[in-house]
């Protein structure tokens, strides 16, 4: 679901977050229209937009764990948590997190990847919720989402700054609710300075 | 400006604290000897709120020199991991203070109030664990949030610094045009322990003409010296740990 979907419908702040994002064609690889966030951080206004929005969303749904995919899911995922009450938990490529740890394996377009989190991180029934930049094939989302789950929480919705159209509507992700800022940018709505070269 | 130094005081069951060139401190007081809990290991962990600006850091004058209330809590929240990610190595896990709301909200309040209002426009954050830390402080301030990567992540031009591990090399690298030159930034780690990433941020700000006002890292390893990489460039921590 997006927000324009859920009660945001012309709310400027969802233009200045979708502007401040950066595309970058090619990357990592040829075909891929990369979605860059790094341009919404140096927009101290849009990134607080991104953050409002949550927060508003999240505050009154009792949610007690905010659990954010490393890396771009840290930045988002703590201003949240801090502002709602709830703790943080990030979930972490394979051997990053000490002590005992529970992992999940998901697919990549080529091969698999694993995701951790810590065996303390979670009490039972915990209300949770699931950050990260952005959601593409739903693959990190997923294995996040079992993690929490094996671990006993209850993960309320997944949250996104950017997703594919495709998650529109009452799209879920593993039986899961999906909010979504914004749609990807693309190129063509960008100022031609904003754009950085391709031959990186 | 009065710059009052508390003494040192050695506890016989734990090790003194290594000694710190006394123009480096406002004040220096150690706080609680940490005895070993169910969570920590055999050896005993000194703790004690160093505000490390030098004296003649422009961050000087605001630092207090009484402990802040808040560090026994931010302190005693931070799990110490015996052998990861290798044999010998303490490690010291800011995960279960990210699991203490309180501390948590702590730990940012405690950066927070220093920076805010200093004029600065630029939070850099050390991936990975200086992305948990560096936002939160970043949009308190009304500053940027610049993500300091390891080499290929950051898509578009990026210009990067080399620094050295104890065995090899790393790179750490910065978007082109994140930042201006004349910009103040303050960098932000979970931890300083030789300090060669903190220094190589450094070197990678300076290259573009930014103004470090200081290094801030919730937790100091002071026996790795890493606060000597850091050149002229203050570093204020709110916990040390001397295992």
């Amino acid at each position: 679901m997006f927000a324009v979907e859920n009660g945001l419908q012309g709310d400027p702040r969802l233009q200045a977050i979708s502007d401040a994002i950066r595309v970058i064609p090619h990357f990592p690889k040829t075909g891929i229209m990369f979605q860059d966030i790094t341009t919404l951080l140096l927009d101290p206004l849009a990134f607080k937009h991104v953050v409002d929005i949550f927060v508003d969303r999240y505050k009154h749904m009792n949610i007690s764990l905010v659990a954010g995919v490393e890396a771009r899911g840290f930045i988002f995922g703590p201003s949240i948590a801090l502002a709602i009450g709830a703790k943080f938990v990030p979930l972490r490529k394979p051997g990053k997190l000490p002590g005992r740890v529970i992992s999940e394996e998901y697919e990549l377009e080529y091969g698999s990847d694993r995701l951790e989190m810590s065996m303390e991180a979670v009490k039972s029934h915990e209300r949770a919720l699931v950050i990260d930049d952005l959601v593409a094939t739903g693959g990190t989302l997923s294995a996040s989402i079992n993690l929490l789950e094996r671990a006993g929480a209850e993960v309320v919705e997944c949250a996104c700054v950017v997703g594919l159209s495709k998650f529109k509507g009452q799209c879920r992700l593993n039986g899961k609710p999906l909010y979504v800022l914004v749609e990807p940018s693309h190129l063509d709505d960008l100022p031609i300075e904003s754009i950085s070269p391709s031959s990186n | 400006m009065q710059s009052i130094i508390a003494p040192l005081v050695s506890h016989r069951i734990c090790l003194a604290p290594p000694p710190i060139p006394r123009h480096r401190l406002l004040s220096h007081r150690p706080h609680s000897i940490r005895l070993p809990s169910h969570r920590s290991t055999t050896s005993l962990r000194l703790f004690f709120s160093c505000a490390a600006a030098s004296r003649d850091s422009e961050m000087a004058a605001t630092t207090n020199d009484v402990q802040d209330p808040r560090i026994p809590k931010i302190a005693s929240s931070i799990r110490v991991i015996p052998d990861f990610p290798k044999p010998g190595i303490m490690f010291q896990d800011i995960t279960t203070l990210l699991l203490d709301t309180e501390a948590f909200r702590d730990t940012i309040d405690m950066f927070v109030e220093r920076y805010k209002g200093k004029d600065i426009s630029v939070v850099a954050g050390v991936e990975a664990r200086g992305f948990i830390f560096g936002p939160p402080i970043a949009l308190a301030i009304g500053a940027k949030f610049v993500p300091m990567r390891k080499p290929k992540k950051l898509p578009g031009k990026v210009i990067s610094e080399e620094y050295s591990l104890e065995y090899g090399t790393d790179k750490i690298e910065m978007h082109v045009g994140a930042v201006e030159p004349g910009e103040r930034a303050i960098i932000i780690d979970d931890l300083i322990a030789t300090g060669g990433t903190l220094a190589a941020a450094i070197r990678l700000l300076e290259r573009v003409g930014v103004k470090i006002v200081e290094c801030a890292c919730v937790i100091e390893l002071p026996e790795l010296k890493g606060r000597e990489r850091l050149g002229e460039t203050p570093l204020f921590i709110l916990v040390s740990s001397a295992a």
